[in-house]
């Protein structure tokens, strides 16, 4: 009792902050053990890879504890085998290209396919839109792996689509589709195009059709109106969509694997040619590291592009 | 040449566009075209994926006597459970931390670190945990399910957390005022107003996290030990065979799986609005 009445009367302020303070602790200790989980089983593991990017791989896989920057030098250079010469890794830019490429024409074509599907839902009557907007969002959430099987048992050689065509006279002897580059940019576009739908839609659902009447009132053609109206009003769920079809695009694994077959590899398969026959470790650490920057990149222009659009609501 | 009078244009409708009613259907048959001739030919009766050889449940049946794929589905439904579980505690904690606050110091962190594993491309992750976890497999020798259920709750927690965080934002917080003003001690408030009210959070997060497992298939293909195949990677190394209809048999199953939870979590996410 003494040693209460000693203290002198806490002000106001203090007790206003000391309540902050702990509020913070407890708001820390709920989030803790999220916070472990994530750090223990997907964010810490992506700093030790850092570190065995500068290591050397071992003989039978994993690697040697001595530092070696080679494996950076490795993902795009290579030393000629007999003079030492270091040149250009061809082998791993051609994979590059395919993945930066295919990863486009994927894009584009989910552009292509996705503004009219976006633009159909966006004009339906109100009390219809969701149901559309489902139908959509279906596909997007059934197994990728499953989709990407349904794809491959439809252009097999023996699949659907031959047999179709076969049937009809057509061809004659079936097409090889499988194991191409069409192959997977094909499925790429059925497996994410629900990415571009979706973003699309909220902007042409967001978009004042009045702009549309008065460019249509001053006599702009259809053309000129949608070029010069629409497109301009819609462009931020555009350019949202083509990033968010893009990135799993770049670093897709399962499409390329199951359509494209170990003849097309992509960047998600090199990475795994390192951990598997390629015994190289470090080089894997490496790739994965660039893989990621290509990744955050692009993740960065989207949130730049969604945050203006939303301030400028 | 005068210029005609102009005539305003007749059934003109700003909404359509030329052409794009077609593509936009022509974009849901090729949408669910593939899934739809995938399931029909689970229930064909030869052997073949393009033929129509008669109905017959055969493949259902020679799936079900599989053992390799009774022993994958009983491991992928306990991965899910588990997985899903932990990261939904987690991730409700996790939520009440961050939800219906001021900015607190470390707030921006705690919101990076939960979204972390949505930014990172999933092969990206599953390498870097096959690094971490042969190391540790090394050095002690352990390999039992642990690795895959804690690589699953990681990329599980933030499915969980943003529907449980969305049904926090918008619940009315003048009721747990009123249970504090009527002197019930914090976890009354909690266990009796703030847990029902953000119940229905949580079972859609749980479902999200659910399916997510389930679904996995690149992290889990890296991640796992020997003998520890889930259904997907099951069925990703049986593509490298001979394809049979009990490939589509199985592919039918796990999308009724995921179609009833799905449905359930947006039937359950929809009151929010």
């Amino acid at each position: 009792m003494a040693e209460v009445s000693a203290m002198s009367e806490p002000t106001a302020g203090a007790l206003e902050r000391e309540a902050e303070r702990d509020d913070n602790r407890t708001r820390w200790l709920l989030s803790l053990p999220a916070m472990i989980i994530i750090v223990l089983a997907a964010a810490g593991p992506l700093l030790v890879m850092v570190v065995y990017s500068f290591l050397t791989p071992g003989d039978y896989g994993n690697v040697k504890w001595e530092f070696s920057t080679q494996a950076w030098v490795n993902t795009i250079l290579q030393r000629d085998i007999f003079d030492d010469t270091l040149m250009w890794a061809d082998a791993h830019l051609s994979i590059f290209w395919r993945s930066l490429s295919l990863s486009l024409i994927t894009t584009v074509m989910a552009f292509a396919f996705g503004l009219p599907t976006a633009w159909f839902i966006a004009t339906q009557p109100p009390g219809k839109r969701e149901f559309w907007l489902f139908l959509v969002t279906v596909p997007f959430w059934s197994n990728l792996l499953v989709r990407t099987i349904a794809i491959q048992e439809l252009i097999r050689a023996e699949g659907v689509i031959n047999n179709l065509l076969l049937l009809l006279g057509i061809i004659d002897e079936p097409l090889q589709m499988m194991f191409t580059n069409f192959a997977i940019a094909f499925g790429m576009t059925y497996v994410y195009l629900p990415l571009m739908v979706l973003p699309i839609y909220a902007a042409v659902d967001k978009l004042d059709f009045r702009l549309v009447e008065a460019a249509n009132d001053l006599y702009a053609s259809r053309w000129r109106t949608f070029w010069r109206v629409i497109l301009p009003l819609i462009k931020p769920g555009i350019i949202a969509g083509s990033i968010l079809v893009f990135i799993p695009s770049l670093g897709a694994y399962v499409t390329p694997r199951v359509l494209g077959g170990g003849k097309n590899l992509m960047f998600g398969n090199l990475i795994e040619l390192q951990f598997g026959q390629g015994r190289n470790w470090p080089l894997g650490a490496a790739l994965s590291l660039m893989l990621m920057a290509a990744v955050m990149v692009s993740l960065i222009w989207y949130v730049r592009v969604t945050s203006r659009e939303r301030s400028n609501v | 040449m005068s210029e005609p009078i102009r005539q305003p244009r007749r059934g003109y409708s700003v909404r359509s566009l030329p052409g794009f009613a077609v593509v936009a259907v022509f974009t849901f048959f090729a949408l669910y075209a593939p899934i739809l001739i995938l399931v029909a030919f689970s229930f064909n009766a030869g052997t073949s994926l393009a033929i129509w050889e008669g109905f017959s449940l055969r493949w259902y049946a020679q799936a079900a006597a599989n053992e390799a794929v009774q022993e994958a589905a009983v491991r992928s439904l306990i991965l899910a459970g588990v997985a899903a579980s932990v990261a939904t505690v987690a991730a409700t904690m996790a939520a009440l931390a961050t939800t219906r606050t001021r900015r607190f110091p470390g707030r921006t962190m705690i919101y990076a670190l939960i979204n972390q594993p949505l930014m990172v491309p999933e092969i990206v992750t599953a390498v870097a945990l096959l690094i971490v976890f042969a190391w540790i497999k090394v050095a002690t020798g352990h390999t039992s399910m642990v690795y895959l259920i804690s690589a699953h709750t990681a990329f599980c927690i933030p499915f969980a957390y943003l529907p449980i965080r969305a049904r926090l934002e918008t619940m009315d917080y003048t009721l747990e005022t009123a249970a504090k003003d009527l002197y019930a001690s914090p976890w009354k408030v909690f266990s009796r107003v703030t847990l029902p009210l953000m119940w229905p959070g949580i079972i859609a997060g749980y479902m999200l996290a659910f399916v997510i497992s389930l679904d996995d298939v690149v992290i889990t293909e890296f991640v796992k030990s020997a003998g520890q195949e889930t259904l997907p990677t099951f069925m990703l190394g049986q593509l490298r065979r001979v394809v049979t209809p009990e490939i589509n048999a199985i592919s039918t199953i796990i999308l009724a799986a995921g179609a009833i939870l799905v449905s359930l979590f947006f039937w359950l996410s929809r009151g929010r609005r």
